[in-house]
């Protein structure tokens, strides 16, 4: 239907001489199917044909996906894509929006997700969330991360409660930075201490899945990399699928990789064959820098 | 950490959370129940507001008016010719008490003679004068007429909608009686009350009216609109556009949003020591209500009027100011004109504040009985809400219901106020 | 001459005064070859010229027209040599005078009245013609200064808007003067009133009763000024009044803001809003004549009595009045919490309402007692809900099925109808409005300062 090219989209390097005669990709192309390996045999969560729908505008086409236990799913593609949305979806963070409907057939550990009995408290006690800004409460520091605890009743006592802080905090990685001022409020804190701070809170209610939703874009380098450290050492405990911006970041963290196009998932890989040897000219031109 | 832990530690929280979940979700349930009866309480409070004054006060449009064969009998009257100096001292009275006697012959004794006159309002007279005044060639001849009756007559009548005895409060039996036999011979109804809209005040509420009333609302309103619109917007335009930042703009800003919580009655002891006390103005006056009310309604203005400067994007001021306008220029060509909706909703609003207020016109002594129109803005006066006031206090029932409507008038002027505040805030609202 | 035809007289003149200076910076232009060579435009020569006519003697005819009785009624006073020594009779005495002068004859006046009467009449007469006389010399003279002082190098457009900017730094000063009136109306005369009556008698006194005997031997001869039962009736309606306000208009801007679907928001809010557009004379009406007798008779059903003027009527209309005040304003502070925050809370698993309490309404908690508070101070300075519907007792009571009486009522009761202003009675008043005024202002301002405080945390 058309053949937008590079020079129509745009940002493509500036940098690069106007000289250079570049591949035309058509990046409106209508997805079929998904390429690569986009199922798994260890599952935690398996989504198949989902829609997600924003009133009458439709988000999200067909997509199935597996992320298996102990993993980092990596979800990467340009900006409105829809990455965000699906991920949404996995903990049922979509129901707050108004208008927003989700049909497919998503399940975790084979319990569907979007069952009309479902109870989205104790999911959503499953499959934690860390946000995209640091989104401390204005609370101390102790109290945040004694928030989850506390609404589930999962302490009975104090010091179970103050074993569980400490235990999250260590995890997280704040432990050594913050034990001198659990009762500082949490806003107190600089930006990268602040997300590890959310995603203590996270781990707090013993989730099995930790959404991460671009965590890292306002955070400083040093900051950066101190989340991804630590997102390489919570895999051994949890499944762990993150959206983000930065392709390096999904290259240096996840297992596997999953790019999205236009509400469509073009393909998902292991980690290594996406950014070396991409099988979709879409994927292809969007590592490579040509759009995005 | 093995992995079968993991998941032990795991399904031990499970457990723990699906214990608390029944009585989680219960407290959800209780606390949406409780915002849902908040909003019910909210809107059952308006329906029930506005069902309570409409069932009082629909009555009121309606008087009950007595239709009598009046003879302008020059003996009874005592005038031989029909001019204004005569007519103050015609004997009405008389000729209404004649065409009673007549349609009522059978009705002798002093006290019961009394019952029956008292049965057409004593404001009657005046409305044959009025008549007779403007129809000369009626002296001598006879017509129908129809006269307002007692407002117990009217009260009774009222009541005998809702049950078959009717209220008997002020009526005698004997009363009752003629009435009954007057309203099915068609000759008593209740016909749409004029007087209601065309008089002032009178202690008979059958002849009491809320022109004056309203007249003085207006004027008040006048005096108020003039003084506080232009002082408003420049106000808002110097802090919005020129004022530095520094002690004393903040000391400006602090008293506007102070005042806008002051209570109004204190603007009333403002008015009162300084206007009427010492500026000698005079008592009553929509004048001096006017100002009160200007100093009251600056701050919603100001306040409104700085919003609307402060939706005018920095990008028109910028384009003017870089073709060489002076900052006034900017201010009065460009950001002016398209601040103006806002400016004017704000105003409306500041306006129905201000038509609605009575607790300051009360101290500046707007709470005079006044029969006559005012007819200037230094003429003693009163104001519809004080009007409501005076009403609510007076013992008869009549006035219940006449208080009623008037709040019910009010309360129109006030719809249609804010209506058109939204409507022009609608329609002139832009978006950048 | 007729203040309002000096008025319109001066307006020609400035009309005059304005086509003049058009006219002549258009002739000039003429002469040097275009409009450019002038330094401003025709019309800020004819606004230049205007302003000189008109200001000045504009601002004479002010202050004139506000001061000329207060000069002639001293001058007339001063004239007459001996006067009575109460202001209340001075009053009368004048009062007398100016009837005389106007024609209307009172009785026989004694000759010394009736010279007073006569040197006021020449008074009168003198003064509006000086008036007239200065105000059109004044309009006449400086206006043609200005027309002749005319020169096409005059920064025309500078000047005219110097001026238009002191006239917007006046206008912005209105709040500063509506202030300082305030406070010198109320603080002048509770000063008199705390001469007479002790100013702790005032604050501590258990007693009130305003009323002052005409004559010594009267009963009750003494009025007792003790202002406590004022203050705990006051008190008392408005602890009803947030009981009932606070709540309701918490939970259900809550239920507004965080459960309700776009639909119902814009059909309940609206409805919810007109309770804030009803006069408040029309609650005073519906407390006493709807709500009042409703408890009286629920009361009685019940066992108990309740006087026909009750506190918990006025509280109970009071309240619902104050719904859409709290609701809009905690509205307002709980929409500025961020999305942010409630996602963080409901990710982790919270319920709503457990997110709304343990994490919202803290977050937003600053802003709501604010608004509480600004609440509260509506509530104590509301005058007609409690004049019609709680009484004028002054009970000292915590039964809420009694009459009480509140302050505003007392400032009410005490200031209409016929009042003399040197006695306690009314200077009790302004005492009384002087309580009112810095409560309210106390309240107002820690507010106001907390609200602005939690705007800011999260701009």
């Amino acid at each position: 239907m058309n053949t937008m090219t590079l020079d129509t989209a745009g940002h493509a390097a500036p940098a690069q001489p106007q000289t250079v005669e570049r591949e035309t990709v058509d990046t409106q192309t209508v997805v079929k199917e998904t390429v690569g390996q986009p199922l798994c045999d260890n599952a935690k969560l398996s989504m198949r044909n989902v829609n997600v729908f924003y009133g009458e505008a439709q988000a999200i086409h067909d997509v199935s996906l597996d992320i298996g236990r102990n993993e980092v799913v990596a979800m990467i593609g340009p900006s409105g894509c829809g990455k965000s949305t699906f991920l949404r979806c996995l903990n049922r963070m979509n129901d707050t929006i108004e208008g927003c409907r989700v049909d497919g057939d998503l399940t975790l550990d084979g319990e569907a997700i979007y069952g009309p009995k479902v109870d989205v408290v104790p999911l959503r006690a499953r499959v934690g969330m860390v946000f995209q800004k640091p989104n401390p409460f204005p609370k101390t520091i102790y109290e945040n991360v004694a928030y989850g605890p506390k609404i589930h009743g999962i302490a009975s006592r104090r010091a179970e409660l103050d074993e569980i802080v400490e235990d999250s905090l260590r995890r997280a990685g704040l432990w050594n930075e913050v034990k001198d001022r659990l009762d500082k409020p949490g806003t107190g804190l600089s930006g990268g201490q602040q997300q590890r701070l959310c995603i203590a809170r996270a781990i707090a209610v013993s989730p099995e899945v930790i959404l991460m939703d671009e965590p890292c874009s306002a955070l400083d380098p040093i900051a950066t990399a101190r989340i991804e450290e630590l997102i390489d050492e919570l895999r051994e405990k949890y499944t762990i699928a993150i959206v983000t911006h930065s392709m390096q970041q999904a290259a240096r963290v996840s297992q596997r990789t999953a790019y999205f196009h236009l509400g469509h998932l073009v393909e998902v890989n292991d980690t290594e064959t996406v950014f070396t040897n991409p099988q979709h000219a879409l994927t292809e031109a969007y590592i490579t820098g040509r759009f995005g | 950490m093995t992995d079968s832990n993991q998941s032990n530690g795991h399904s031990s929280v499970r457990e723990r959370i699906e214990q608390g979940l029944a009585r989680r979700h219960r407290k959800e349930k209780i606390f949406r129940g409780l915002g849902i009866a908040s909003i019910a309480f909210g809107i059952l409070v308006v329906a029930l507001l506005f069902t309570d004054i409409i069932s009082k006060g629909a009555g009121a449009f309606r008087q009950t008016a007595i239709e009598l064969q009046i003879t302008y009998d020059p003996a009874v009257l005592g005038i031989d010719k029909v001019d204004h100096e005569s007519l103050t001292w015609a004997n009405f009275t008389g000729v209404i008490r004649e065409s009673l006697r007549a349609r009522f012959p059978e009705v002798s004794g002093r006290s019961d003679k009394r019952e029956l006159y008292s049965m057409v309002s004593s404001g009657a007279p005046f409305t044959l004068r009025d008549r007779l005044e403007a129809n000369p060639e009626l002296l001598g001849k006879t017509e129908q007429v129809w006269l307002a009756a007692d407002d117990d007559v009217d009260t009774f009548v009222k009541s005998l909608d809702d049950s078959k005895e009717g209220f008997r409060g002020r009526t005698s039996e004997m009363m009752a009686g003629w009435i009954q036999q007057l309203l099915k011979s068609g000759e008593l109804k209740r016909r749409f009350n004029t007087a209601f809209f065309t008089n002032g005040d009178s202690r008979e509420p059958e002849q009491a009216g809320i022109r004056a009333a309203l007249v003085g609302s207006l004027l008040t309103l006048l005096v108020t609109l003039v003084l506080s619109f232009p002082i408003g917007v420049a106000a808002a335009i110097y802090l919005e556009e020129y004022a530095p930042k520094n002690r004393w703009t903040d000391l400006i800003e602090v008293n506007i949003n102070n005042l806008a919580a002051v209570p109004s009655i204190v603007f009333g002891l403002l008015g009162l020591a300084i206007f009427i006390n010492f500026f000698e103005l005079p008592r009553s006056a929509p004048l001096v209500g006017g100002l009160v009310l200007t100093l009251m309604t600056l701050p919603t203005i100001i306040i409104s009027s700085r919003a609307a400067l402060k939706a005018v994007p920095p990008s028109i001021r910028e384009a003017a100011m870089g073709m060489g306008a002076s900052r006034m220029q900017v201010v009065f060509h460009h950001v002016l004109p398209l601040a103006m909706p806002g400016m004017l909703t704000g105003a409306i609003i500041g306006m129905a504040q201000a038509l609605g207020e009575t607790a300051p016109l009360l101290m500046i002594g707007m709470v005079a009985f006044i029969v006559d129109v005012p007819g200037g803005v230094t003429d003693p006066a009163t104001v519809l809400p004080v009007q409501i006031f005076l009403w609510a206090d007076s013992p008869e029932r009549a006035f219940v219901e006449r208080t009623s409507a008037a709040i019910m008038v009010l309360l129109s002027f006030l719809i249609v106020m804010n209506a058109s505040a939204v409507w022009l805030r609608k329609k002139l609202e832009r978006r950048w | 001459m007729q203040t309002s035809t000096l008025f319109a007289l001066l307006l020609l003149l400035v009309l005059v005064a304005y086509g003049t200076g058009f006219s002549r910076a258009v002739a000039a232009a003429r002469g040097r070859g275009g409009l450019r060579n002038l330094a401003a435009l025709p019309s800020y020569y004819g606004l230049h010229t205007a302003l000189w006519c008109g200001l000045p003697a504009l601002l004479l005819l002010g202050g004139w027209l506000l001061f000329d009785d207060a000069i002639i009624r001293a001058l007339v006073m001063n004239s007459l040599p001996d006067k009575p020594d109460t202001v209340a009779g001075q009053n009368l005495l004048y009062a007398q005078i100016q009837n005389l002068a106007a024609g209307h004859l009172l009785g026989d006046a004694s000759p010394q009245v009736q010279a007073a009467a006569e040197h006021f009449s020449t008074l009168q007469q003198r003064g509006s013609v000086l008036q007239a006389a200065l105000t059109l010399i004044l309009a006449i003279g400086l206006g043609a200064i200005a027309v002749l002082r005319f020169s096409p190098q005059l920064r025309a457009r500078e000047k005219v808007e110097s001026v238009l900017k002191a006239v917007l730094i006046t206008c912005a000063c209105a709040a500063i003067f509506t202030t300082v009136g305030i406070l010198l109306s109320v603080l002048f005369e509770s000063l008199r009133f705390f001469h007479e009556v002790p100013i702790t008698e005032f604050l501590f006194g258990l007693q009130w009763s305003p009323q002052m005997a005409m004559r010594a031997d009267q009963v009750g001869s003494s009025g007792a000024f003790g202002a406590v039962p004022l203050f705990t009736g006051t008190l008392m309606v408005s602890a009803i009044a947030m009981f009932v306000a606070v709540p309701v208009g918490l939970m259900s801007a809550i239920y507004l803001a965080e459960y309700a679907s776009a639909r119902v928001r814009n059909l309940a809010k609206p409805v919810i809003e007109i309770l804030a557009g009803v006069p408040t004379v029309v609650y005073g009406f519906f407390a006493a004549l709807t709500v009042a007798p409703f408890i009286r008779e629920t009361a009685a059903a019940v066992g108990l009595h309740a006087s026909s003027e009750s506190a918990l009527a006025a509280g109970l209309v009071m309240g619902i009045m104050i719904i859409p005040f709290v609701s809009s304003l905690s509205d307002d502070v709980i929409n500025a919490v961020p999305q942010s925050l409630r996602d963080g809370a409901l990710g982790l698993g919270s319920t709503k309402s457990e997110t709304v309490r343990k994490v919202v309404i803290p977050a937003a908690l600053p802003g709501i007692v604010g608004g509480v508070l600004l609440a509260v101070s509506r509530a104590i300075g509301e005058t007609m809900i409690v004049v019609m519907a709680a009484g004028m007792a002054a009970n000292l009571t915590a039964n809420p099925l009694e009459s009480v009486t509140t302050v505003t009522v007392q400032i009410v009761t005490l200031l209409v109808g016929d009042q003399e202003f040197d006695s306690p009675k009314t200077l009790a008043a302004f005492a009384l409005g002087l309580m009112l005024f810095l409560s309210t202002l106390v309240l107002n301002f820690i507010a106001l300062h907390v609200v602005k405080k939690y705007r800011e945390q999260y701009d």
